[in-house]
C-alpha cells in the first residue's frame, strides 16, 4: 500500500515537472535551442506573482491570468532580443547567451527580492486533500496534474495540426529550406519561445503555491526539465510528459526508500535511460 | 517584351571568395531558360543570390523591373519566386503531406493566388498521393525530388528556379521528372533550370545561358546553339582561364 501511495504521489509530482518540461520540449526538443535561463524565468515569474499577490491582495487564479501573458511577452522579448541573434545549427551560442542571462537574472532577483524563500498564499487550496481508500491526495497536486495534461494535449495538437506548428517543425528541420517555402523563421521562433515561456507562467504559479521559491532555485527546475525531455525523447511533447512522470515516480519511490535518496533516485533513473536508450523513450533515432 | 526576372551585373561572394563576376540575365514571362556549366561555375550561387540567401546589392536583381536584390528569402517567395533547392532540402521527420502543407499554409498566409492545388499536384505526380503519410526521409530520391518540386509549386510562383533536379537520379526517373516541366510551363510559370546535362537542358528550355567561373560565356536559343559553341563556353576553350 505504501508503495502504491509512493507511485500516486510520484505521478502527482510528475505533473509539476511536466509544467517545467513542456516549454523545454518546445525549445530544446523541437527548436534545439538550449535555454539555460529556463528555471530562472520560472522563479522570476513566481516572485513577480508573489509580489503582486502581496501588494494588491490577489488570489492565485488572478495571478495566473496575469503571469501567463507576462510570460508570453517575456518569451517573445527573449527570442527577439537575444536568441534570434544566435540562432543556427550550432547550439553553443544560445547556450552561452542564456547562461549569461541566467546569472544576470539570478543577481537581479537577489537584488530585488533578497535571498529569502517566499510562497504564494493559495486561499486554502494548497492544504486541502481527498481521502481515497486510505491514500491522501492533495487537491493542489491534482489540479497541477490536470493542468499539465491539458497543456501537453494542447501543445501536441498545436504542433501537429496548426499552420504555426507545421511551420515551426519545418524551420527546426531546415531553417533555410523553411525560408524558401515562405516561412519567416524569426517570427515563427519568436512565437514558439513566447508559448514556451507562457507555459512557464502556469509552472510559476503552481510552484509558488505548492512550495517556496528563492532566487537561486532555478537550477533545479532547469535540470528536471532537461531530464524529462531527454527521458521522453527529443521532439516529442507527450514524451516530455511521460519523462516527467518517470522522473516524478522515481523520486516518489526514492523518497519512500529514504528521504535523502529521492532526488538522487530521479537522477539515477535519468542516467540509466541515457545509457540504455539515449534517444529517449519516444525518440525516433 | 519586358523581363519578369532580370539580373544586372550580379556579383556575389562567400566571404573573401568571389563566386559571381557581373552576371546579366533575363527571364521573360512563360519562358524556360536553362543555365548550364561545370561544377563550381556559379550556377547554384546565382540562384541563391536571387533568392536572397546571399547578400547582394538591391539594383542587381529586378522582379518586374522593381529592384529586389537582397530581399529576405521568405519575402522573395511572397513576391512570386520559388526554388527547388539543390539536394532537395525536404523537412525530414515530417510526412509528404505535411511537407507540402507547409507551402500551402504559407501561400494562404500571404494570400498568394495561383492554380496549384494538392489535387493537381497528385495528377502531375500520382505517387505523392499514394505516399502522403510516409515520412519524406524514407522515399526514393526521385520521389523526394517530386515532393521538392511540389513544395515549390504550392508556393504559387510566377518564377520557378530548379537547381539540378536530375542530380543523382536514374535516367528513367529523370525522364519522368522532366516530363512534368511542360505542364508546369503550361500553367504560365517561367523557369530557370540549372542542369549539368547539356542535352537535357537544351530540350527543356527556350534559351540557355552557359556559365564558366562566375561569368556568362554563352547565351542563345536552345535550338540554335551548337555543341561546339557549348563545348567552348562550358570548358573555356578560347577563353583565358585564370
Amino acid at each position: 500500500m505504501q508503495w502504491f501511495d509512493a507511485l500516486v504521489q510520484g505521478v502527482l509530482l510528475g505533473g509539476m515537472y511536466a509544467q517545467y518540461a513542456l516549454g523545454m520540449a518546445l525549445m530544446f526538443g523541437v527548436m534545439r535551442i538550449v535555454n539555460i535561463s529556463h528555471g530562472d524565468l520560472v522563479i522570476l515569474l513566481s516572485l513577480i506573482g508573489i509580489s503582486m499577490a502581496m501588494a494588491w491582495g490577489l488570489g492565485p487564479f488572478t495571478v495566473l491570468i496575469i503571469l501567463v501573458p507576462l510570460g508570453v511577452f517575456m518569451g517573445w522579448l527573449l527570442q527577439k532580443a537575444i536568441l534570434n541573434k544566435v540562432v543556427g545549427s550550432d547550439p553553443l551560442p544560445s547556450l552561452i547567451a542564456t547562461f549569461g542571462l541566467s546569472i544576470a537574472l539570478q543577481n537581479l532577483m537577489l537584488q530585488i527580492w533578497s535571498a529569502n524563500s517566499r510562497s504564494l498564499p493559495g486561499e486554502g487550496i494548497e492544504s486541502r486533500s481527498i481521502d481515497i481508500g486510505g491514500i491522501y491526495i492533495g487537491l493542489l497536486p491534482v489540479i497541477v496534474l490536470v493542468v499539465a495534461t491539458g497543456l501537453t494535449w494542447g501543445l501536441d495538437l498545436t504542433l501537429k495540426r496548426t499552420r504555426f506548428g507545421r511551420a515551426l517543425r519545418a524551420a527546426a528541420a531546415d531553417v533555410e529550406a523553411a525560408a524558401m517555402t515562405g516561412i519567416n523563421p524569426r517570427a515563427v521562433y519568436a512565437l514558439a519561445t513566447a508559448i514556451a515561456v507562457g507555459i512557464l507562467g502556469f509552472a510559476a504559479v503552481f510552484q509558488a503555491l505548492r512550495s517556496t521559491v528563492a532566487p537561486a532555485d532555478g537550477a533545479a527546475q532547469l535540470i528536471y526539465a532537461f531530464e524529462a525531455v531527454i527521458i521522453g525523447g527529443m521532439g516529442s511533447v507527450w514524451g516530455a510528459f511521460i519523462g516527467s512522470m518517470v522522473l516524478g515516480i522515481s523520486q516518489g519511490i526514492g523518497f519512500r526508500i529514504d528521504p535523502g535518496f529521492g532526488v538522487l533516485a530521479g537522477h539515477i533513473v535519468f542516467l540509466i535511460v541515457l545509457a540504455t536508450r539515449p534517444q529517449g523513450l519516444f525518440g525516433k533515432a | 517584351m519586358s523581363a519578369v526576372l532580370s539580373t544586372h551585373g550580379l556579383v556575389a561572394r562567400y566571404g573573401d571568395f568571389q563566386a559571381l563576376y557581373g552576371v546579366d540575365t533575363e527571364l521573360h514571362a512563360g519562358e524556360a531558360v536553362a543555365l548550364i556549366g561545370a561544377n563550381g561555375a556559379g550556377k547554384s550561387t546565382f540562384l541563391r543570390a536571387i533568392m536572397g540567401l546571399l547578400p547582394v546589392a538591391r539594383e542587381m536583381v529586378r522582379l518586374d523591373g522593381e529592384p529586389v536584390g537582397g530581399t529576405p528569402t521568405d519575402r522573395m517567395v511572397r513576391k512570386g519566386i520559388a526554388i527547388v533547392p539543390e539536394g532537395r532540402r525536404l523537412f525530414s521527420g515530417m510526412s509528404v503531406e505535411d511537407n507540402l502543407r507547409v507551402a500551402i499554409d504559407q501561400a494562404a498566409r500571404m494570400g498568394a493566388k495561383g492554380g496549384w492545388t494538392l489535387q493537381r499536384l497528385h495528377q502531375l505526380f500520382p505517387i505523392l498521393a499514394e505516399k502522403a503519410r510516409t515520412p519524406v526521409q524514407s522515399l526514393s530520391g526521385g520521389q523526394q525530388q517530386m515532393v521538392a518540386i511540389g513544395r515549390a509549386l504550392l508556393c504559387q510562383p510566377r518564377v520557378l528556379l530548379c537547381d539540378e533536379i536530375s542530380l543523382g537520379l536514374a535516367p528513367k526517373v529523370i525522364r519522368e521528372i522532366y516530363a512534368a516541366l511542360p505542364e508546369i510551363r503550361a500553367a504560365g510559370t517561367a523557369m530557370i533550370v540549372v542542369e549539368q546535362d547539356v542535352g537535357l537542358a537544351k530540350s527543356a528550355s527556350d534559351r540557355l545561358y552557359c556559365m564558366l567561373e562566375g561569368r556568362v560565356t554563352l547565351t542563345g536559343n536552345s535550338a540554335e546553339v551548337t555543341r561546339e559553341q557549348i563545348g567552348e563556353a562550358y570548358f573555356g576553350a578560347g577563353h583565358a582561364v585564370v
